[in-house]
């Protein structure tokens, strides 16, 4: 399968990350992030074809929000298409405008996923996700105490709590170096052992720590052809392929039967389709969905296809900093800053910044060839994207 | 297409989806309804550009993307009557028994009419072109609706 | 020059009024099973169906992230599955992007919708508004029709007993669409008796309270020519947003649809849309948006939308001859159900509503209060 034509990200913005955006309503918020997309592009609205639109709508209980956004985000007059798909939202949203703009309907197209989480209820919006009979009396929104038992369970106690701590002030460390970052708390390592002890309990050994955030804010990209994205931009960000793996909304768990995670199949499927033979070389940096420490530990080893303890040794090594070996999150990810419905999105534009060279204090020391980055949501989807620095031939 | 369908073992659970949720009105949305609360005055925003007086007002011109959020002016608490309907079907988030009209008014030094409830005349009476007038509300509801409704007035 | 996409097989539910002994699962299967069928597909890696794409509104399904209900039956595990939030004919327009763009050869479409779940959609349709200006003064996608359906009367020469002749056709249409049994045939006397609803809608005027789902397998050429006789091709597509205030509207102008319209047109290569269409698919939600729409379509003059009426221009323009979303069809499904029906059309399948020898339709989608965005679609087969 052939892509019509190539795609580059040229632009991106983002409102800064909070939960005290009080001074301004949705559309305002959205707007914030618009206006810096087109700046950051170098374009008007006028030069905008399309205009997609996503975010988790219990959220902030508007029906149809797109109507009433008009009023920030630029669609009077445009051509809109509004997708959305749980936390997966943002990562989808970037799919959509690469397949308006890869198909020749549009030359450019604005993007924007947004929440406004302070404005609703976050965990009781998560728990209505549930199925009505099966689920909706057992869900306690997205917090699960179950990765850390499995970790704990095959990395004994000692060690996988320290190296999900150690993850959680890595992020940390990053955000300090990100502007935009909803939370940076300055933590440093010699916390890690009291923070450990003293967080509050959230479910089991997932603790208050490690939990990302709930965050307000706007994210907006701005996608070209390639004949314009050339045109517009030095260096754009072209998106090489993505792969979006849902999965069926039952969990069936029976004793220890191995599980294949949408991670895993997803960069499977991924690194096949490009040519990537050995991930962790190949690539330069990964922006994950990383809703918890836990997770984000576990879930190294899933897309970068790893095996036994060879990702709890990036972690040990410091791989996975900013000037690592293998940076991860050099934004601060999903614990430092969580507006539901961006934040897959703001992966992508983390990402797309680094390859453009463009991410101020928190980019990476290298060239970047080739960055990953990955969405989720829904019952462990993945939405998952490659994005180069050359131009795919 | 299925036609017969067996609903012998079928049944329906009722619920309900509680969702509380906290609006901002942000900074513009703030200072419009507090200038409506306090001195009873309603303001419009103007776009230069577009030489267009919105109310409701927005922090941007949707049209040209122009900022807005120093463009205040004042529009009349009196107007017209451009389009109404006769709001007849009951339902729990209406604001008032029906039949009631819901009007779309034109105030004086605006552009753009506003939606709101028209009292004081039976709706067969209602005409376009109408002057209306603003009756403010006693108790605030943070919203539009602290100008309560509106009522015929001398033209 | 991008490949051409074309629709292999469509399918539905019938659309009711309570349809209380059926799941979304359920009725999302009923659509599935014979798309499968018809197409010979699976979901096999490389060679089946690259990609869901499912029509739902959370707040409709009471559930967030209303498609993940769905997975199981959409064929979604360990595969992508995205959900248009927005009227359900856009499914046609992401869909022929995500395969003109190369990104897979084959996709599945497939939306579903209770209206009455919900206590009452007019409820639903309420929290569209925004909390401050217009929430409170009790706004609905009702009122706010009801607000249009009297600038277009102030403007046009449309009146009661036109809206009648189209309720009374609407019934009549109906009566030979199996997808939709419920719906009643009215007398003009009737419906010109029906009290109003929000005037001057009456209540006959109204669409009626509906749950059903709709699907579609779309394709690439060359798997389109495998699996199917006759493929319907997109071959334009539009769409257009207008402002949301009301009072920023000039409500009776068809702003956004003719945009919407003319983009279709552009794509499609028609310069003369007037004579172009063998059946023409609107979403009537209320009666008003019959004519009102085909005016902004440019498929009858401004302002002569009675006239048309009067001298049998719907039937002569095969206008809705599925009933129209006034037989019955849910909100968000309106214009995939419009799309639909005229790919039935153009495959031969439309039973006792079969126009002969269609060969180009038009399908149209709207959302929002008063048409705030409207979709079109040119579908065309060889």
């Amino acid at each position: 399968m052939k892509k019509n034509r190539n795609v580059g990200i040229i632009g991106v913005g983002q409102s800064v990350y909070s939960s005290h955006r009080e001074e301004v309503n949705q559309p305002e918020m959205i707007h914030e992030a618009v206006v810096e997309a087109l700046e950051s592009a170098g374009v008007t609205i006028d030069d905008v074809d399309c205009i997609v639109h996503g975010n988790m709508e219990l959220f902030e209980m508007i029906h149809q929000p797109d109507l009433w956004h008009v009023l920030g985000t630029g669609a009077y007059g445009k051509e809109t298409l509004r997708v959305t798909t749980g936390g997966t939202t943002g990562a989808t949203l970037v799919a959509a405008a690469d397949h308006l703009v890869a198909s020749g309907l549009h030359d450019v197209v604005l993007a924007i996923g947004f929440e406004k989480l302070q404005e609703g209820h976050t965990t009781g919006g998560i728990t209505n996700m549930a199925d009505p009979l099966w689920g909706r009396q057992l869900q306690t929104g997205a917090l699960t105490g179950m990765t850390a038992a499995q970790m704990i369970d095959e990395f004994g106690e000692e060690r996988a709590k320290k190296v999900a701590m150690k993850y959680r002030i890595q992020m940390d460390q990053h955000a300090m170096k990100n502007n935009k970052a909803h939370r940076r708390l300055g933590l440093s390592p010699d916390q890690a052992e009291e923070l450990a002890e003293n967080s509050p309990q959230l479910v089991g050994e997932l603790r208050m720590i490690h939990m990302c955030s709930q965050s307000d804010g706007a994210c907006a990209m701005v996608f070209a052809s390639e004949e314009k994205a050339k045109a517009l931009c030095d260096q754009p960000a072209w998106i090489k392929d993505h792969v979006t793996a849902h999965r069926e909304e039952m969990f069936c768990i029976f004793g220890d039967a191995p599980v294949l995670s949408t991670h895993r199949y997803a960069a499977q499927k991924l690194f096949g389709r490009c040519g990537i033979t050995n991930p962790r070389e190949e690539i330069d940096l990964f922006e994950m969905y990383d809703p918890s420490s836990w997770w984000g530990s576990d879930w190294l080893r899933e897309f970068l296809l790893l095996e036994g303890d060879a990702h709890l040794k990036m972690i040990e090594n410091d791989d996975i900093a900013i000037d690592g070996a293998f940076p991860v999150n050099p934004s601060g990810g999903v614990i430092a800053s969580n507006p539901i419905g961006a934040t897959a999105m703001v992966r992508v534009a983390e990402a797309a910044l680094q390859v453009m060279g463009r991410a101020g204090d928190h980019q990476v020391p290298k060239t970047v060839n080739q960055a990953l980055a990955s969405g989720f949501g829904g019952t462990m989807w993945t939405v998952l994207f490659l994005l180069t620095r050359e131009v795919p031939s | 297409m299925q036609s017969d369908f067996d609903t012998s073992d079928c049944y329906t659970i009722e619920g309900k989806l509680a969702l509380p949720y906290t609006y901002f009105a942000g900074r513009v949305g703030s200072r419009f309804i507090t200038t409506l609360r306090d001195q009873h005055k309603i303001m419009g925003v103007r776009c230069d550009a577009c030489d267009t007086v919105f109310v409701p007002p927005r922090q941007t011109c949707e049209r040209c993307l122009g900022d807005l959020t120093d463009s205040w002016c004042e529009v009349g608490s009196r107007g017209r009557v451009v389009n109404f309907t006769v709001v007849r079907y009951p339902d729990r988030h209406l604001p008032r028994p029906v039949p009631y009209v819901l009007a779309m008014i034109l105030l004086e030094g605006a552009d753009t009419p506003i939606v709101h409830l028209l009292e004081g005349i039976p709706p067969e009476q209602v005409a376009v072109d109408m002057a209306v007038e603003a009756v403010f509300a006693e108790t605030t509801t943070h919203t539009i609706r602290d100008i309560d409704h509106f009522k015929p007035c001398d033209a | 020059m991008a490949r051409r996409v074309g629709i292999c097989a469509v399918a539905q539910t019938t659309y009711q009024r309570d349809k209380w002994h059926e799941r979304f699962q359920g009725m999302a299967l009923e659509v599935l099973e014979p798309l499968l069928a018809q197409t010979g597909l699976d979901f096999s890696e490389d060679k089946g169906i690259g990609m869901s794409i499912s029509v739902s509104d959370d707040i409709f399904d009471a559930r967030t992230i209303s498609d993940n209900g769905m997975t199981d039956v959409l064929g979604a595990h360990m595969r992508c599955e995205e959900k248009i939030a927005q009227e359900g004919i856009q499914a046609l327009y992401y869909g022929l992007a995500a395969i003109q763009g190369g990104h897979v050869d084959a996709a599945l479409v497939l939306g579903h919708c209770k209206e009455s779940q919900p206590k009452s959609r007019n409820m639903v349709t309420h929290m569209a508004f925004d909390p401050f200006y217009t929430r409170p003064v009790g706004l609905d996608f009702t009122a706010a029709a009801g607000l249009q359906a009297q600038a277009y009367a102030d403007r046009s020469d449309v009146g009661d007993t036109h809206l009648a002749d189209i309720v009374a056709r609407a019934g009549r249409m109906a009566q030979l669409n199996p997808a939709t049994p419920e719906t009643p045939v009215w007398t003009r006397e009737e419906v010109l008796a029906s009290p109003m609803l929000a005037d001057p809608i009456r209540a006959h005027h109204a669409y009626p309270v509906s749950d059903g789902a709709v699907g579609m397998i779309l394709a690439a050429e060359e798997t389109a020519r495998a699996i199917c006789d006759h493929p319907v091709w997109i071959t334009g597509v539009g769409n257009c947003m207008d402002s949301f205030f009301l009072g920023d509207r000039d409500l009776a102008s068809n702003f956004a649809l003719k945009q919407a319209a003319a983009r279709a047109y552009q794509r499609a290569g028609i310069d003369q849309p007037h004579d172009r269409f063998d059946v023409v698919e609107v979403s009537d939600q209320f009666a008003y948006q019959q004519p009102m729409w085909m005016e902004g379509l440019g498929l009858v003059d401004e302002g002569q939308g009675g006239a048309w009426i009067a001298g049998g221009g719907p039937d002569a323009m095969n206008v809705n001859r599925s009933g129209g979303m006034l037989a019955g069809n849910p909100l968000i499904l309106g214009g995939l159900v419009r799309a639909a029906e005229v790919a039935l059309q153009l495959m031969g399948l439309a039973g006792e509503r079969q126009v002969a020898d269609a060969r180009c339709g038009l399908a149209h989608g709207v959302m929002g209060p008063a048409g705030q965005f409207h979709s079109v679609a040119i579908l065309e087969r060889d």
